[in-house]
């Protein structure tokens, strides 16, 4: 059961894409793929987490303390910033195509208009 | 394709896929174990050391992210700045492409905050007027302390950019637009993404590779070490900011403009 992390980031993935597969609105084929992102942040974190580790920030401990990856922490909170734009771009595209045809089921959406 | 069919081909996409990554994160180091069979030293170790002895900051996190390996920062920095811009290029232009005359605007604006945003009760007022100037100052703070302590550019960005949105919360949208106009907040996003880029620049001027750290890495501890790392954070700090709050803005523009619309038909039938 020592893997558990690695599982749950799987399931978190294979969820959020089933999700999207399955998607009848297009606001909620975007809330699936903010599932799939979360599962990358959490394979990240269990592979940089080390038993008894501390925060990286040696403001106030010795330079010898052991501590959780820096790096997979760095990538995540770029991450997340990065997320929440690409997030309002597909928001913006959902509300242009609400306007543009009037309704959000993928399924409905087959013709490209010029 | 129609559902069934879809769910099928998902299916076996799902337990292929699933059965790969059993096998693969099978063999990985057990959780918790991060280097400590293997590989005793780790990068992330190498890179702490570097952090505090090589550049003299105490946040090996921000160490990453603006100096170790800040080309890959600068990366994401541009899908932030295009997604930015695709937002707002994809909001405006449905709001420039809606018919207005200008008559009806003149005598529309007074009225559009009447009717849409439900005016704040006094407490909310109280309270927010209470809390921007603290909410600006923490900010600034947590930007310009991202070597020292956790923060840097991105955590300060966001918070900074929640300041107008308190403003639009206490007052209303006319308000809003009033301190943040977009000129200012695309200068402020154009100078975060491009002053990156030059601080970079700098470093090929001098003879270093492109991002490398030439400034003095000043006294552990104190608020001008690490060299270019706080010169970037605030850079990114100024484009998080600007790119946040430019969405705001670009989707608040684009509501009310649309319930205008609305309104307009309703006063037409």
């Amino acid at each position: 059961m020592s893997h558990l992390p690695y599982f749950a980031a799987a399931y978190l993935f294979l969820l959020g894409l089933y999700g999207i597969a399955s998607s009848r609105h297009l606001i909620h084929l975007i809330i699936c793929l903010a599932i799939v992102q979360s599962s990358t942040y959490a394979i990240l974190i269990a592979i940089g987490y080390r038993i008894g580790g501390q925060a990286p920030i040696f403001a106030s401990m010795s330079v010898e303390t052991p501590t959780v990856d820096p790096v997979v922490q760095a990538l995540m909170l770029t991450d997340i910033v990065v997320q929440a734009t690409v997030m309002a771009l597909l928001l913006a595209l959902a509300i242009q195509v609400q306007k543009k045809t009037g309704n959000l089921d993928p399924n409905s959406i087959r013709k490209l208009h010029g | 394709m129609n559902m069934p069919t879809r769910l099928t081909l998902f299916l076996l996409g799902a337990m292929a896929t699933g059965f790969l990554y059993l096998k693969g994160a099978t063999q990985l180091p057990e959780f918790g174990h991060y280097g400590s069979s293997f590989y005793p030293q780790t990068y992330g170790d190498a890179i702490n050391h570097a952090s505090i002895f090589a550049r003299h900051i105490t946040d090996s996190v921000t160490g990453v992210n603006f100096d170790i390996r800040a080309l890959d920062t600068l990366g994401e920095e541009f899908i932030l700045f295009t997604s930015v811009m695709g937002a707002v290029v994809l909001l405006r232009e449905a709001y420039e492409k809606t018919p207005k005359q200008d008559d009806h605007e003149q005598s529309g604006q007074k009225e559009k905050s009447a009717i849409h945003a439900p005016k704040a009760t006094d407490a909310v007022r109280l309270w927010i007027l209470g809390m921007t100037a603290p909410t600006v100052l923490f900010g600034f703070y947590i930007v310009l302390h991202g070597q020292l302590t956790p923060g840097g550019g991105f955590q300060g960005g966001v918070i900074l950019a929640t300041a107008p949105l308190l403003i639009f919360l206490a007052q209303d949208y006319e308000n809003f637009k009033r301190i943040t106009p977009n000129t200012l907040l695309e200068i402020g996003e154009s100078l975060g993404a491009g002053g990156y880029a030059c601080v970079g620049a700098l470093a090929l001027l001098s003879g270093a590779p492109f991002l490398a750290n030439i400034f003095p890495f000043g006294q552990t501890g104190s608020i001008l070490s690490g060299g270019i790392i706080p010169l970037i954070s605030f850079l990114v700090g100024l484009e998080v900011a600007g790119g946040f709050v430019l969405l705001l803005a670009a989707f608040l523009q684009d509501l009310f403009s649309s319930s205008d619309e609305s309104k307009e038909k309703e006063s037409a039938q």
